[in-house]
């Protein structure tokens, strides 16, 4: 399939239209609301709260006999929120830390999700079919009435964070801070989380309560790597998310049976390797480059030093040219003395007087000066 | 009770008990979190070597899904030390992509590969007795059990033999590596030791459950005792009893039997965090309520003493006068003056007047120099 097959489809079909737009949005607000998490270090948060929301899905379905999405978002919300009570619960009331916590809720919760998940598949109904697509997320199932909910719930909790968008900054960045102004933390705290529930448990039809938490990791990871300013982030965030998961949900529609979650996991996590290494400031692939170049500055720096040392030796001339071995031996080393003193040349400081054989210029006394004698400007 | 429930049972304490000693360690290093990253992660492992051996029984299989494990940890490490990331997140980035790499393969070569998405979250413990291990024709017992009572013994012996260099490098690792030790070494051997044991016990009971198993107990027990040869036998014990209710809640609600055994560990933590003796939270709120009725009885005894003889002694010291003084409810008053009284620190007379004993003189005048 070309890539032009694949734009009209996506524009015209109505079937992958509808799911391209639910997965996206709630690639989009995961992304946007994972920012805090990641900033707050509580990545892992998002993976509690995705694996206890399993109970309430089955029970919701249990007890109203329906499979209609609004019912089985609000059990799962419910029940991850009480996920989230628990650990908070846990760490404040003994000396179990978060991490033990997040895992002893996180699996316990999901064990009790496949106990009741059992009794659901003994229903003789025709419509307990497919609750099983919760655990690892099928965006086909997506209705357009699934996607009006994701879109309508997303966009309500993304109102959200813009209205509390400076009680959030503040929590995220500077909690105590926030507390000696008068904000009342724990009630912005619960608000945040009970956000970051809602961003979790509106993509658990499409992504899958196994790998949901990825997609509230993954896309705040790639963008923290772009930028400084949390207003970027979180929208960066958000676009990122959008693009894993419409990615996801086109690759996964082509067939062969594969389920949505996994892939969009995949195209967010492939995105965030390619932040971390080709970001512009924090890359790696930048980070290498300035390596070398501050490896490269020092070396000049120092063939420099060596070449002043010699005209020193003869009056601070800049006619007499030293040759190329005698400055490799001074440095020690054979490599990288003609690269350093091209460089020299090229900034004007060193300059070749005859063949093999280099003089500072006057440039590159002021400058040696400057930078090796004490009392130099730099 | 058939034989098939015995076997499974026993199958099922063998792999709680392994799980729960390492977990010990895990939940001691604060590195609870590992254990989920690695019982997601070594499916990718298993899937891997199947494409190579196209035998879902070979042993190099589990070879592979517990190198998987190690190189998660070094992953998740290597991300983390490249300070772009935090610890947290490097964890939530790495096993989730390597656990959809594994779910991709597996949905997409379904066909070839013996293995489906519910045995990767479920286990199949249940079927585990029917999978026997014959040795020239002579039935041995079912396979998993042996693979598990391997990786037991293995993990009762290491603890046995490295306990000194384990707990020294949990509790200090500073020291540790002062002293001779590499951390780094014990930490990475000790990783390979949680792999194998998820690896195990993956077969039975499904990647995430394998975190249920692992931390529950021992932080059950953490919560009961303070030292650590108690805490691996009592979290070795946890997890053994979790097991078998669970496996009969299974049983009576014909549910899955992983799904129970995971759930009783859940309900056994959560007794253990409101019961427990010392640092229960029921404990935690009585030794609250009676320190406010101890405060408030050295309170009394000083506000009694301060009057003592003064002219407003009569009206001062009395019950009824408690609740305008100290604004104690009347209940509270009664409650407090009751102690005290049981205590032999005052006594009540006739009119209601309330007089120091000389024991309570004393304990009074200490009191309030202290």
């Amino acid at each position: 399939m070309t890539l032009g097959e694949l734009l009209q489809l996506l524009l015209f079909d109505y079937t992958l239209r509808t799911v391209a737009l639910g997965t996206a949005a709630l690639g989009a607000v995961a992304g946007a609301l994972g920012c805090f998490a990641v900033l707050r270090r509580q990545s892992l948060v998002g993976d509690a709260i995705a694996h206890a929301a399993l109970p309430g899905i089955g029970l919701a379905f249990l007890l109203t006999g329906m499979r209609a999405t609004p019912i089985l978002v609000l059990g799962a919300a419910i029940s991850g929120w009480i996920g989230t009570l628990f650990v908070l619960g846990i760490v404040r009331s003994s000396r179990i830390r978060e991490d033990a916590a997040l895992g002893i809720v996180l699996s316990v919760f999901f064990g009790l999700g496949l106990v009741i998940l059992t009794f659901v598949q003994r229903r003789p109904t025709a419509a307990q079919a497919g609750l099983e697509t919760f655990l690892f997320g099928q965006a086909a199932t997506l209705l357009a009435g699934d996607v009006v909910l994701i879109v309508g719930v997303g966009a309500a909790a993304l109102l959200l964070l813009a209205l509390f968008w400076k009680e959030f900054k503040l929590l995220s960045f500077d909690p105590e801070f926030g507390a000696s102004v008068g904000l009342p933390i724990t009630r912005v705290d619960i608000l945040l989380t009970s956000l970051l529930v809602v961003a979790i448990v509106i993509g658990l039809q499409a992504v899958g309560v196994v790998l949901m938490s990825a997609l509230v990791v993954a896309p705040a990871a790639a963008a923290r790597q772009w930028t400084d300013s949390l207003g970027i982030m979180v929208l960066l965030a958000a676009f990122l998310g959008a693009l894993a998961g419409v990615g996801g949900a086109v690759i996964s529609s082509l067939g062969g049976g594969i389920p949505t979650g996994p892939t969009i996991v995949l195209g967010a996590s492939v995105l965030v390797g390619i932040s971390l290494l080709f970001a512009p400031r924090r890359g790696m692939l930048a980070g290498l480059l300035r390596e070398r170049s501050t490896r490269r500055r020092l070396a000049a720096d120092a063939v420099l030093a060596d070449l002043y040392a010699l005209a020193a030796q003869h009056g601070e001339t800049t006619e007499y040219g030293h040759p190329v071995a005698v400055l490799r031996a001074m440095q020690g080393r054979g490599g990288g003395v003609e690269r350093a003193l091209a460089r020299l040349e090229a900034r004007g400081l060193a300059r070749e007087v005859g063949a093999g054989q280099w003089s500072v210029t006057e440039a590159g006394i002021e400058r040696a000066r400057n930078v090796f004698l004490p009392g130099g400007d730099e | 009770m058939t034989w098939i429930d015995v076997e499974i049972q026993l199958l099922a304490v063998v792999v709680a008990v392994s799980c729960a000693l390492p977990g010990v360690f895990l939940v001691l290093r604060r590195m609870a979190l590992m254990s989920d990253a690695i019982s997601h992660s070594i499916l990718l492992g298993i899937v891997l070597a199947f494409f190579v051996v196209e035998d879902i029984t070979h042993p190099l299989l589990v070879v592979a899904a517990a190198a998987t494990g190690v190189l998660t940890v070094g992953l998740v490490e290597l991300l983390h030390r490249t300070r772009k990331v935090k610890e947290d997140a490097a964890i939530a980035l790495v096993f989730p992509a390597l656990f959809s790499i594994a779910v991709i393969l597996i949905s997409r070569y379904a066909g070839s590969v013996h293995l489906d998405l519910d045995a990767v979250l479920l286990g199949e413990i249940a079927f585990a007795p029917f999978r026997r291990l014959e040795v020239g024709g002579m039935d041995l017992g079912p396979r998993g059990l042996w693979l598990m009572g391997a990786i037991l013994i293995l993990n009762v012996l290491t603890i046995l033999l490295f306990y000194k260099e384990l707990k020294l490098c949990t509790f200090d690792a500073g020291l540790a590596a002062a002293l001779g030790f590499s951390p780094v070494l014990v930490h990475y051997a000790f990783m390979t030791l949680v792999s194998g044991t998820a690896v195990g016990a993956f077969d039975s009971v499904g990647s995430i459950l394998v975190v249920a198993l692992m931390i529950a107990p021992p932080a059950a027990a953490y919560l009961l005792t303070d030292r650590l040869p108690h805490l691996l036998l009592l979290s070795g014990g946890i997890g053994a009893a979790s097991a078998v209710v669970g496996f009969w809640l299974a049983r009576g609600l014909d549910a899955s039997i992983a799904g129970s055994m995971a759930t009783m560990t859940g309900v056994t933590f959560l007794l253990a965090l409101l019961f427990a003796p010392d640092r229960g939270v029921v404990a935690g709120v009585r030794r609250r309520a009676r320190q406010r009725v101890e405060f408030a009885g050295e309170m009394l005894m000083i506000h009694v003493l301060n009057h003592e003889g003064g002219v407003r002694a009569r009206v001062e010291n009395r019950e009824d006068h408690l609740q305008e003084h100290l604004r104690w409810s009347p209940d509270f008053a009664r409650r407090v003056v009751r102690h005290a009284e049981r205590e032999g620190l005052i006594i009540r007379t006739q009119g209601g007047e309330l007089h120091l004993t000389p024991l309570g003189r004393e304990f009074a005048r200490h009191r309030m120099i202290h």
